[in-house]
């Protein structure tokens, strides 16, 4: 059975549908209703435990107004640790929205207060905090579907975007919201790495956007790599500020302390396996992770391993889209895309606008989710406004949904060729050209036999669209990052070790069945408008 | 992975099957819920935050099921362990598991400057 031959759907109308329900969407949602939208929000799994957010416990960028100099010195450290491609009115508006909106959480947040009796707004628990995110969406009248994972994009004439259909996994059969217009709040992906938190994320909303004409723009930036103890996806990293880490044989390996240890970690793991220890960690601290990050010592305690005192074998997880940067091309003040009536917030959106070339995680992607989903939230509801029916528009959906001919197409070895192209330290942390040009050209050789046969049938329908999802992301990635033909932040090039001047613009990219990149030129002109 | 609901303590509220992000439970009429697709479980732990009765444990490998003795898991002490930390719930006013996370950031300057002092 495919989803446009089931008679069982259920049909939804709203001025809003925000799809993905994690910290971006949930903003958005919030954001949207307080603008007078009536707000359909639909997530593939259940909003308020879904997404990175509600397994991490995310900082925000979060800097003081006053002394305005705070901000300036925040704004300018930040301009240069991006590497010319963020934008300094960007990282203002940000900042000064997170200020704002944190504060709105007291009544749902039990915020904790410090030594010195000052409320601490910063840094949030994830599941604490996406729990009064999901209270706050419920108070506010926001219809939320749980289990109800969009698969496509209703598209109108026009060419704005008027809506979506899914499947609900749990109670069965299709749905569709007719809305006035779309967030995606679909979150960034990690190629179903073992990142902590991130299996429901699989740039479902990459390539619902492409599909209706959309840009992406960053994609280049999907290289950082996450910490972990060795079969476990516990990527949390504050309690590896104090790690050693080691050889087979047990001699001390020369990491440097500090974020830059990707590329040392994985040539050690390119030659045998690492371990590591945390003995440097005082004693104070120790007794404290438990009920700072309350996840991160499970692992040790179930396996009955002391890691201030044991080594212990750890691997790293890829991050893709998630704590890289990489997104949807955001083309307003107002977070819409390139495509009239759809939004895009959160980590579905590129970061670059404030992360700049290096990883946004620590602070900014958290920020950047609060601030672009009430942005998005808000620009959806003036569009919505504008929109008057709520008549439905064409379904749009391609690969995995209406092929060619149907052929059985086999999944897995999909995910595992993608995974093995954009997952790989080999290939993604010591890139070349030569390399990026051979992934290509396996994934578009894939992708061709996916989009020509691939149809996801019953339950399978949506793992088949997001292996169609990631296969597209692989191949966007893939592209931008050959078309940054230098090395910049994350992005580093063995075989162009430089930065080029000439490349300090971002990387535009999308379509389907043919890849392109093009350099976007037009950055100032964002904020003018 | 998770590996066990235990029928000893679970009320059948079936709230884990409600928010389990990647839909592995099943509710089982008159029963308690189903391990109906161990393979999709991303390890979160989120079911053991949300169960009232601290009946489910959650394995840490994240790759392969690892089963464990149910017996020796009911004495283990870890059973509920995740949900006291997080001050969940009932543990909310508990002053020895109030919400610490707050001092993330200070651990980090504090790694820095062993760094800085050498160590
Ligand atoms: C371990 C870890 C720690 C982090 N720490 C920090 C930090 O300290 N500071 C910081 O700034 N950032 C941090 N980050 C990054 C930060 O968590 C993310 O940038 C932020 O969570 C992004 O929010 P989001 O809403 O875009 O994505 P998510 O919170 O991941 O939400 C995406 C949602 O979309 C849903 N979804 C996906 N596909 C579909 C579909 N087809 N239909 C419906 N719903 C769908 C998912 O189920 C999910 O609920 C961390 C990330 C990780 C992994
Ligand atoms: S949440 Fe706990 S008590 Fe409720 S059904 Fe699940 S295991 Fe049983
Ligand atoms: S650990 Fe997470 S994914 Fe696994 S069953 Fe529990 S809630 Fe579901």
């Amino acid at each position: 059975m495919s989803i446009s031959s089931s008679g069982d759907t259920l049909h939804l109308e709203a001025d809003v549908l925000i799809i993905g329900g994690g910290l971006a969407g949930t903003w958005a949602a919030a954001a949207a209703r307080q603008a007078g939208a009536s707000v359909i929000l639909a997530d593939k799994g259940y909003c308020g435990t879904s997404g990175v957010t509600a397994t991490a416990g995310p900082g925000h960028w979060w800097v003081p107004p006053d002394p305005p100099e705070l901000r300036e010195n925040a704004i300018r450290n930040r301009q240069k640790s991006g590497f010319g491609i963020n934008d300094p009115e960007w990282m203002a508006r940000v900042l000064a929205k997170t200020w704002e909106s944190l504060p709105t959480l007291h009544g749902f947040y039990d915020f904790s207060k410090d030594e010195t009796g000052a409320t601490r707004y910063r840094e949030l628990r994830g599941p604490e905090y996406m729990r009064a995110l999901r209270k706050i969406v419920d108070s506010l009248g926001v219809t939320v579907l749980d289990h109800c994972p969009a698969l496509e994009l209703l598209q109108r004439p026009d060419g704005s975007v008027s809506g979506a259909r899914g499947i609900r996994r749990q109670k069965g059969g299709a749905w569709q919201v007719n809305a006035g217009a779309v967030v995606l709040a679909t979150g960034g992906t990690s190629f179903l790495s073992r990142l902590l938190g991130s299996h429901t994320n699989t740039g479902d909303g990459y390539l619902m956007a492409a599909e209706a004409g959309a840009e992406l723009s960053g994609m280049e930036f999907t290289n950082y790599y996450t910490v972990a103890l060795a079969g476990t996806n516990m990527t949390r990293s504050m309690s590896y500020a104090f790690a050693t880490y080691y050889d087979e044989d047990g001699n001390r390996l020369p990491i440097p302390p500090g974020p830059d240890i990707i590329r040392p970690l994985a040539a050690a793991m390119l030659k045998g396996k690492v371990f590591c220890d945390l003995s440097r960690t005082p004693e104070d601290i120790r007794a404290k992770v438990p009920i700072i990050s309350p996840n991160f010592m499970l692992p040790f305690r179930r396996w009955d391993i002391d890691p201030y005192r044991d080594k212990f074998e750890v691997t790293m997880h890829g991050e893709g889209t998630v704590r890289g940067i990489g997104g949807l091309r955001i083309v307003s003040e107002d977070c819409g895309t390139s495509v009239p009536g759809l939004y895009a917030a959160g980590d579905a959106a590129t970061r670059e606008l404030v992360a700049g070339a290096i990883s946004g995680g620590g602070n900014v992607n958290s920020a950047w989710a609060v601030s672009s989903g009430q942005w998005a939230g808000e620009g959806a509801t003036r569009f919505a406004v504008r929109q008057r029916g709520r008549d439905s528009g064409r379904p749009i959906g391609q690969a995995g949904l209406r092929p060619v001919s149907q052929h059985a197409v086999d999944l897995r070895a999909t995910l595992s060729v993608v995974q093995n192209e954009m997952l790989s330290y080999d290939k993604n942390i010591f890139r070349a050209g030569e390399k990026l040009k051979r992934s290509g050209e396996v994934l578009d050789d894939i992708w061709k036999i996916f989009r020509a046969h691939a149809l996801g049938n019953g339950a399978d329908v949506l793992r088949t669209r997001e292996t169609a999802a990631m296969l597209a992301t692989a191949r966007w990635s893939a592209a931008s990052a050959l078309a940054r033909d230098e090395s910049r932040g994350m992005h580093q090039r063995d075989d162009r070790p430089q930065t080029d001047a000439r490349l300090e613009h971002r990387i535009l990219v999308g379509g389907l069945d043919k890849v392109w990149t093009s350099g976007d030129r037009s950055r100032p002109l964002e904020l003018a408008s | 992975m998770i590996e066990l609901i235990l029928e000893e303590r679970c009320a059948a509220c079936n709230k884990c099957v409600e928010i389990c992000p990647t839909n592995v439970l099943a509710i089982a009429p008159d029963r308690i819920p189903r391990i109906a697709r161990q393979e999709e479980c991303e390890t979160c732990f989120m079911c053991e935050l949300y169960c009232p009765h601290d009946a489910i444990y959650v394995g840490p490998d994240c790759e392969k099921p690892q089963p464990v003795d149910k017996g020796a898991i009911l004495v283990s002490g870890l059973l509920g362990e995740f949900r006291r930390n997080h001050g969940w719930d009932e543990w909310a006013n508990d002053p020895h598991y109030t919400n610490e996370h707050w001092q993330m950031e200070n651990v980090f300057l504090r790694a820095r400057d062993l760094v800085k002092a050498g160590q």
